[in-house]
């Protein structure tokens, strides 16, 4: 067969454009589920058809609550340290009302709240901005309303850190393996890549196991110690039998920047406190 | 035609030179970037976008700018644009080209790139700004070069290329106001929340793009034996100057929201960029140089007597363009990261690295411009030749 140099670019052409989308064409075909599907669930998993959590400030009594509380989600997510705040990743954080509530602000407001340190954490918003900008979809929302991310997949565009009103959003701009301590490293959790976006995930790795949140779990535990009530509540904000939905039930709580509709899964609980 | 980029005197070729060392000091630097990680730069947890995020933003308007020679000459038969709406062409080549390159020496994972396309979200204004600013690319290379090609052959270029120049016009539009919806949707960051975004993105780039096409103009002119013409310069400073009473009355129009509705947000970042914010001003002198040459370029765009004489002309065109410069390449990104979202302050300055990388961006770009300038005046000079022949 002798065929002339144009038509041998074409049946070249062809051939490259077929055989680059062949295997996925293919396999699509084949109608077979996706790899994840196969997954192993564990029974033992806590599931819900939207998490959130609840924040009663007044439960926190000491420094060292707020320190124990934090170190709990550093230490097993491999949160590196820099020592500065260029660098820093933050999944969880304290932080004043006034920059905790920026557009509440209160010049009368009661000492005791003034003073009083705020944890912060993503919301996991039920209408997430990060979600709607990330150009691969390497942040989502899972069925259950945590919102995820792949650090796989993110291309470190920063995008979503624009995006988030909440500044919840830390961006790996050295290698965080080099901000950790080798000792400290939880080997049971991935450390991250350069360059990629992290955040909170409503320790999604823990809830798979039956387990929640390693804040929360903290938390509990000092109240147990202390022989106090817990100041951090976890569980289905669909379900009104839920603990956080019969603590929010019960007290006045607040969300931040609401008027922005994101709908933040995380509510504090403020003042009016019955043991106060 | 390329062999034509291949030819060329003594001047060429030190020119040539010039860049690829600002590219290459630029490339050894990016190298260090994509070793060590963005944390070389300036940027932070809270000013998570910084100067190159801002060149691109200004350069997609200079980009987008060629529309301003496209409309006059193929929608109103204004035929003395005949002879330089390749060079706004070309210039839009090399912009797009730099815009390009800008986004991805951005990237904390720049080898993953393609999950843009792997991946196509439809809901992120990032994935259709890629598609425009793509498209766009490939427009003008290929009516750039058609149009170039059949000038060269003496014949009009293939009755297919007309479609794409129209084509072009919207698609202008569209690589600059979705880079203005990058910004302009997303809640909670107060400076960049405002319908009119767009608006002053297109406002902006239509003079700064054009000034800069009024500079390019003039020194083709004394460089080359190619004179784009005093009549056609003269029409694009008409259009520089409306352009940018436009935008410095759309930037009026902010102030006048933000301050006498006294909404702290809205006012915040504002007063951070032009008079300190809690003690914070880093940025106020280069915002004010930006303000004061905005104002020193009105009059003399302004007063036709001014404007007519082409070293005012100049003059003003270089003061527009570095106050667009410093206003959107600079003080847009950084302005809506502070305060940041728990009103406190990070400022930010870039690195010398940052910088480097930034200028070997610029260097690539106008590499890219001087071979295409260099093609396209080759052409027009050789078709030129026999009426002019000394």
């Amino acid at each position: 067969m002798s065929m002339n140099r144009r038509q041998f670019l074409k049946i070249a052409g062809m051939s490259t454009v077929l055989g680059l989308g062949g295997v996925p064409v293919i396999n699509l075909l084949k109608g077979d589920k996706s790899e994840a599907s196969h997954v192993f669930v564990n029974e033992k998993a806590l599931t819900a058809k939207r998490w959130g959590m609840a924040i009663d400030v007044s439960k926190f009594r000491t420094d060292d609550d707020y320190k124990k509380v934090i170190h709990a989600c550093n230490s097993i997510h491999n949160i590196p340290d820099f020592g500065n705040s260029k660098d820093q990743i933050k999944w969880i954080w304290t932080d004043t009302y006034e920059h905790t509530f920026p557009t509440q602000p209160n010049e009368f407001i009661e000492e005791s709240v003034k003073e009083k340190p705020f944890v912060l954490l993503c919301n996991h918003c039920e209408n997430p901005p990060c979600v709607r900008v990330c150009p691969t979809k390497a942040t989502f929302k899972r069925k259950d309303g945590i919102v995820m991310m792949d650090q796989h997949r993110c291309i470190g565009c920063r995008f979503c850190m624009a995006a988030c009103p909440f500044g919840a959003r830390s961006f790996n701009y050295k290698d965080p393996r080099l901000g950790l301590k080798p000792e400290d490293e939880n080997t049971q959790y991935p450390t991250r890549t350069i360059g990629v976006v992290e955040k909170c995930t409503f320790c999604a790795e823990r809830l798979s196991k039956g387990l929640i949140p390693a804040c929360v779990e903290a938390s509990q535990q000092i109240a147990k110690d202390a022989g106090t009530e817990a100041a951090m509540y976890f569980g289905d904000l669909d379900d009104p039998s839920s603990d956080v939905r019969k603590v929010l039930a019960g007290r006045y709580s607040i969300r931040r920047k609401p008027e922005l509709g994101t709908g933040p899964s995380v509510f504090y609980i403020i003042g009016g406190d019955k043991n106060a | 035609m390329l062999e034509k980029a291949l030819q060329g005197s003594r001047k060429y070729w030190t020119w040539i030179f010039f860049l690829l060392l600002i590219v290459g000091n630029g490339f050894i630097n990016y190298l260090y970037q994509f070793k060590h990680g963005l944390g070389i730069t300036g940027m932070s947890r809270d000013v998570s976008w910084g100067l190159y995020i801002g060149q691109f933003t200004f350069l997609v308007g200079v980009a987008a700018s060629a529309v301003m020679l496209v409309i006059p000459h193929y929608l109103h038969d204004f035929k003395k644009f005949g002879k330089i709406v390749i060079l706004g062409e070309f210039l839009a080549v090399a912009a797009v080209t730099m815009c390009v390159t800008f986004i991805f020496v951005d990237l904390g994972q720049p080898m993953r790139v393609l999950n843009v396309i792997l991946h196509p979200t439809p809901n992120s204004i990032l994935f259709w700004d890629a598609v425009v600013l793509n498209g766009y690319l490939g427009l003008n290379i290929v009516i750039g070069w058609m149009t170039l090609s059949a000038d060269r052959k003496g014949i009009k270029p293939p009755a297919w290329v007309k479609p794409l120049i129209y084509v072009s016009i919207p698609w202008a539009f569209s690589i600059h106001t979705v880079t203005a919806f990058l910004y302009a949707g997303l809640p909670g960051r107060h400076f960049w929340l405002s319908a009119i975004m767009a608006a002053r993105f297109l406002a902006s780039a239509f003079a700064g793009g054009p000034a800069l096409l009024i500079i390019l103009s003039l020194i083709v002119r004394k460089l080359t034996k190619f004179d784009p013409g005093k009549e056609p310069i003269q029409a694009v400073g008409k259009i520089v100057t409306y352009a940018m009473i436009a935008n410095v009355f759309l930037l009026g129009l902010e102030f006048f929201t933000a301050f006498y509705s006294q909404i702290p947000g809205e006012m915040n970042s504002f007063k951070y960029l032009y008079v300190g914010f809690e003690g914070h001003d880093k940025l106020v002198p280069l915002m004010w140089t930006s303000s004061i040459l905005a104002i020193v370029s009105l009059p003399l765009l302004i007063v036709p007597s001014w404007r007519k004489k082409e070293g005012v002309l100049a003059t003003a065109c270089v003061a527009l363009f570095i106050s667009l410069w410093i206003d959107k390449g600079f003080g847009l990104v950084i302005g809506g990261f502070v305060p940041n979202p728990f009103e406190g302050v990070t400022e930010y300055w870039p690195t010398l690295r940052e910088a480097s990388i930034a200028l070997g961006v610029w260097a690539l770009g106008f590499l890219v411009l001087t071979l295409l300038y260099k093609i396209a005046i080759t052409v027009r000079e050789q078709t030129a030749g026999i009426e002019i022949e000394h």
